[in-house]
């Protein structure tokens, strides 16, 4: 795929927007190993084949790089070198291609959920393993049953036992780990009658092996054991996900920053070594990772992902940065105002954490049903024991029959019942354009009745455009001339519009007023009506002017467009029952221009961080449950705060960490959502439901001892298949929108 | 019958040797990255033997 037109920039196939910011400078995280240097980034954007060989290709070709490898499931990219390449040339070759880069801090990366991952594959293997080959003997056992020699099938059920011994050891360690460790602490949960389940069928099982008997469970203790580690894996698999995500966080928090030491030098640190009253110095493009005082230095500031304002602001000497704005023009230097941890970024982390927390209250369907199914299933054997025994049965038989109980009633329906319908719902999802990051967030969403927009970036694109429509072309291309030689985005807007060109010679920036340069050995100015001499705009929005030697000053209009998706996935929800809102850090004509157009009558703009939470908790308070839609820093707090939150693929980090859902191509998978959530609810209380059914069907087949071995394989891998094959159907359900 | 004394051995040797490698796949991290190996076949790494000589020092090393 070396044909991929190199000029684009981003995921070639359209599924993440580039990325604009510059890559910081990683070199405080490379890893001398021996006689390599290795460095662990966190690449953002992403998404296909072509971006993986687009990267690893220009990485690895870079002087002296011996393996550069990208984790596409991940986003993690590890570069392994020797010579004197420095590691910002890596990261600015990966930044220069359209994606996102920041280092990553191994230290803090994801070792425990992926050995959790791989700990609980290795054990389905080995269970699925020992299933295979003690069915293959018990196959026999049950076919030759009348014929079949007392002497081999003893044999038989020995060799069943061996292998069955090594798996349950094993493939059992997360069950008998976790129930060991709740009733420790005197409670109960799932694992409890799993666990007890597994040892009872082995150890009756041996007596019956030992003593010549007819049945041997051991086949059920193991499929039993494969059926649960498979919904134990892939529940495993998607929280890992949702870990994943959250570490962006974390990656965004670990930059670097370029500390100017009492020398004068400059010399890049790990965030978290800035202490307040340092000096540092922010270069033009670079993003500010503490809240700074400026000192030196005047420039634009794009506050849009802290403040949710969509125009840059100018800062001057003696001004304050929060942590997260992008500096657009010149190189600012100030002191440190906080350290990393204190910053406003860290205190939206904690925002997150809070709510996290508050989430993790919620209760997941699956273990409310197993907070019933558990005292059940226990007083259920031990009362066919009893009863059994207390008719006159022989203490060996009953306690045959209460095993056989116990067995038969173990949750693998109940296990498989909710991860296999979250990993069918997702992939339809990700096949329409979303991806879910966290287990319960289906849950969630299937309960949600009301939606918050943000405004900036989640209904509008977030980029200026450019509306002046009837511009002759030679002005066009002389302002775009002046304009490639910023960042401002009204200058990229102009830029978008004209196309690639030539930049004007000896341009200069002066924030906060415009550009000026030579076009044509014409001096040129861009910029605000008092930078041009020009009258003020009466244009709703923002507005350029541009000036060529002494003619008039010529106006360029931008307006923020609206999603061109918005309106039909307004209705959409609507239809849903959706209560429809938003709330928004613009200015207020901003915000209303658009509520007008959408037809949305509730909005609330110059939303602070804490009034968004504020308004969504008096929402909460009216019994509502809120989805978030929002993209911004200014998001955050209330994307975690939210029954349930979504981020367009575009969002920071921070903001798509702190969402149950990132969805990309426009608002158009919002409804999909919502419906795959509610159905994918429906399927699970379905599957559920079943789970309760098979129960009542199989357990007095049970107590009346009917339960053989060869009953209790066909009843279990049954009721699985059937609660697979019912997840399955949402595959089915129409793809078309509503 | 006398057969099932061999035979049983080698069914069980055979499932070892399945349950050997995928424990090794496992371990060797084939697991880690389903999306990207399922692009990386796709990769046409090849460069051409005649036409313009890409200076490249390996590409990107495909394959673990």
């Amino acid at each position: 795929m070396n044909t991929v037109a190199v000029d684009t920039a981003g995921c070639p196939s359209g599924l993440a927007p580039p990325s604009a910011s510059e890559a910081a400078d990683p070199s405080p995280f490379v890893r001398r190993v021996g006689k390599q240097d290795r460095l662990s980034l966190t690449v953002r954007g992403a998404k296909c084949g072509a971006c993986l060989s687009r990267i690893e290709s220009a990485v690895g070709a870079l002087p002296g790089v011996d393996n550069a490898r990208l984790n596409l499931s991940t986003g993690r990219l590890d570069i392994a070198w020797s010579g004197d390449l420095s590691a910002r040339r890596i990261a600015c070759t990966v930044s220069d291609l359209g994606y996102g880069v920041a280092p990553l801090d191994t230290r803090a990366g994801d070792t425990g959920h992926r050995k959790e991952e791989q700990s609980l594959l290795l054990a389905m293997g080995v269970a699925g393993f020992a299933t295979a080959n003690i069915m293959l003997l018990s196959v026999s056992v049950w076919g030759g049953q009348g014929e079949m020699g007392e002497a081999t099938r003893q044999g038989l059920h020995a060799v069943s036992g061996l292998i069955a011994l090594p798996t349950l050891l094993f493939s059992g360690r997360p069950f008998f780990h976790s129930a060991w460790n709740v009733l420790k602490r005197r409670r109960t949960n799932m694992d409890v009658p799993i666990s007890l389940a597994l040892i009872l069928a082995f150890s009756v099982s041996v007596a019956e092996t030992i003593g010549g008997g007819e049945h041997a469970y051991f086949d059920a203790a193991c499929m039993l054991l494969f059926f649960l580690l498979i919904g134990r894996f892939l529940d495993a698999r998607v929280r890992r996900r949702a870990y994943s995500a959250a570490r962006d966080l974390a990656a965004l928090a670990s930059r670097t920053v370029t500390r100017i030491s009492k020398t004068g030098t400059h010399e890049p640190v790990r965030a978290e070594d800035i202490r307040p009253g340092d000096r540092i110095l922010l270069a033009s493009g670079e993003r500010a990772v503490v809240d700074m005082l400026i000192e030196h230095g005047e420039s634009e500031v794009d506050e849009s992902l802290v403040t949710g304002e969509s125009l840059p602001r100018f800062s001057a000497a003696g001004m304050q940065l929060m942590a997260g704005s992008i500096n657009l023009s010149q190189p600012l230097s100030g002191r440190a105002t906080a350290a990393s941890a204190d910053s406003l970024l860290s205190d939206i982390g904690r925002m997150l954490e809070a709510g996290e927390q508050k989430r993790g209250a919620y209760r997941r369907i699956a273990d409310k049903a197993v907070s019933l199914y558990v005292p059940i299933v226990h007083s259920t054997a031990l009362l066919t024991f009893l009863g059994w025994w207390l008719a006159g049965l022989g203490l060996r038989e009953s306690i045959l029959i209460a095993v056989s109980t116990l067995i038969i009633t173990c949750p693998c329906a109940l296990a498989l019942a909710a991860p296999v319908v979250q990993v069918i719902a997702a992939g339809r999802l990700f096949r329409g354009g979303a991806y879910l990051k966290s287990g319960d967030a289906l849950e969630r969403i299937a309960a949600c009745d009301h939606v918050v927009f943000d405004k900036t970036g989640t209904l509008t694109l977030g980029t200026p455009r450019l509306v002046s429509i009837s511009l002759p072309a030679a002005t066009l291309e002389d302002a775009a001339q002046l304009a490639r030689a910023s960042r401002h985005p009204l200058s990229r807007a102009l830029t978008a519009a004209a196309g690639p060109g030539p930049i004007a010679t000896d341009v200069k920036e002066r924030p906060g007023l415009g550009l000026e340069g030579t076009v044509n050995a014409i001096a040129c100015r861009l910029g605000s009506a008092e930078w041009t001499g020009a009258r003020a705009s009466l244009h709703n929005g923002a507005a350029l002017f541009f000036v060529r030697g002494a003619e008039l000053p010529v106006e360029l209009r931008f307006e923020d467009d609206i999603h061109a998706s918005a309106s039909a996935t307004i209705a959409r929800l609507r239809k849903l029952g959706m209560g429809v809102e938003i709330v928004s850090g613009d200015r207020s004509d901003a915000v209303a221009e658009v509520a007008r157009t959408l037809g949305i009558d509730h909005y609330t703009a110059s939303a602070s961080p804490q009034d968004k939470v504020r308004r969504l908790e008096q929402l909460q308070a009216e019994g509502k449950h809120v989805l978030m839609v929002g993209d911004g820093l200014n998001d955050a707090g209330a994307l975690s705060l939210a029954h349930a939150s979504a981020a367009p693929g575009g969002a920071l980090d921070v903001s798509q960490s702190a969402s149950d859902a990132v969805y990309s191509g426009g608002l158009a998978p919002l409804p999909l959502l919502v419906r795959t959530a509610r159905k994918a609810r429906q399927v699970m209380l379905q599957n559920f439901g079943f789970a309760a059914a098979y129960n009542l069907v199989a357990v007095p087949i049970a107590i009346l001892g009917y339960a053989t071995p060869l009953v209790a394989a066909i009843a279990m891998s049954g009721s699985s298949l059937i609660v697979c094959l019912n997840a399955l159907r949402l595959n089915l359900a129409s793809e078309k929108p509503v | 019958m006398s057969a099932l004394i061999y035979l049983i051995p080698i069914a069980l040797l055979m499932g070892l040797a399945g349950l050997a490698a995928f424990i090794w796949a496992v371990r060797a991290g084939q697991f880690e990255d389903p999306e990207g190996d399922a692009c990386r076949i796709l990769l046409d790494t090849d460069t051409p033997l005649t036409g313009p000589a890409r200076a490249r020092s390996g590409p990107g090393s495909a394959g673990p």
